[in-house]
């Protein structure tokens, strides 16, 4: 009758051991996720710079959502107004010297032009985003399409 | 009063009524200048004081900041007086609550943002110009985008700060048919 409470205490022991490895291990992982050890408070990253140059980047790919070349503290994109519209609008472009919104924009999704922008495009920062100049956390190896094609056959074979 | 004082002298009078002068004056302007200041606006304006609180006029990396009153009372003697002489109007307002509720002051949003904006455009934006100098801005420092702007339409008179900047310290209010929107 005593066998079977000290096998159980043997696996108490043994699980409760690898319990205490298993935490270590998780806290090593955090530790470089977040610079430092769970129980102290890190040094927040330097909050980094918004290119603010207006210079228009290459887009990566055809469909990419052209990047956002300037600063967008504070603007206002909500149910009373669209600060971007101020300036990438049909009617405000020729003055504010702007690119306009894809034609696609004013575009509901069944294929009609509306007068303007479409409410399934009102928010524009679902698709397109300001650049800073952090690092990336992780290496990117994304090669464009047409470096991929300008290859030599003989590199890949 | 038509006769000449039986009981106090000419000095008594004339330097009594001086130093009542300079306290009553005192007083005046000390009444005046408390409703400038930002607890007297935010005795009622409070909402609004918490959309300013994440702008840059409110917070920023030099720490130079705007309260209530560097906007939207002139600076000038005479066009300060006028403009607290209408805003006996608000008091009223303030008296039957026009604006005492979230919604009622959501709703009547726009009609007190065309108020400001239409002050502005009259006074070619002054109270931005009280600190925002057009002839002391440095275009070099400037983002090529606000070069573009300010260097023509700013430059030549053709627009005044608030007819881009709207908004620039409050939420803006439901811009339908405002140009430029």
């Amino acid at each position: 009758m005593k066998q079977p409470f000290a096998r159980l205490g043997l696996i108490f022991v043994l699980s409760s051991g690898l319990l205490a490895s298993m935490s270590a291990g998780a806290e090593e992982n955090i530790a470089t996720l977040r610079n430092g050890p769970i129980s102290e408070e890190a040094d927040p990253p330097r909050i980094s710079r918004t290119n603010d140059s207006n210079e228009r980047r290459t887009r990566n790919y055809p469909m990419q959502p052209p990047m956002i070349p300037h600063k967008i503290d504070g603007y206002q994109v909500d149910m009373n107004a669209n600060q971007c519209m101020a300036c990438h609008s049909r009617r405000n472009v020729q003055e504010s010297r702007a690119a306009m919104v894809s034609v696609t924009h004013y575009m509901d999704r069944d294929g009609n032009f509306l007068a303007s922008i479409s409410p399934r495009r009102y928010f524009c920062q679902q698709c397109h985003v300001t650049q800073t100049d952090a690092q990336p956390l992780v290496a990117n190896d994304f090669v464009d399409i047409d470096d991929l094609l300008s290859e030599t056959p003989a590199a890949t074979h | 009063m038509s006769s000449p004082s039986k009981y106090f002298s000419i000095g008594f009078l004339s330097l009594g009524g001086f130093i009542m002068g300079i306290l009553f004056w005192g007083a005046f302007n000390t009444a005046m200048e408390f409703t400038n200041t930002e607890p007297f606006c935010i005795s009622c304006h409070e909402p609004i004081y918490q959309e300013l609180q994440s702008t840059i006029h409110f917070t920023n990396r030099s720490g130079v900041r705007a309260i209530c009153s560097s906007c939207h009372v002139p600076h000038d003697w005479t066009d300060k007086i006028a403009r607290k002489m209408q805003a006996s109007k608000e008091v009223f307002a303030w008296v039957v609550g026009t604006i005492n509720t979230p919604e009622k002051f959501e709703a009547n949003r726009r009609r007190l943002a065309e108020h400001e904006w239409a002050r502005l455009k009259a006074n070619d934006s002054l109270e931005c110009r009280n600190c925002h100098e057009f002839e002391y801005m440095d275009f070099t420092w400037q983002s090529q985008r606000a070069v573009d702007q300010h260097s023509t339409a700013l430059a030549d008179g053709e627009k005044t700060c608030i007819d881009c900047h709207k908004g620039i310290a409050h939420r803006l209010p439901n811009m339908s048919g405002v140009e430029g929107f």
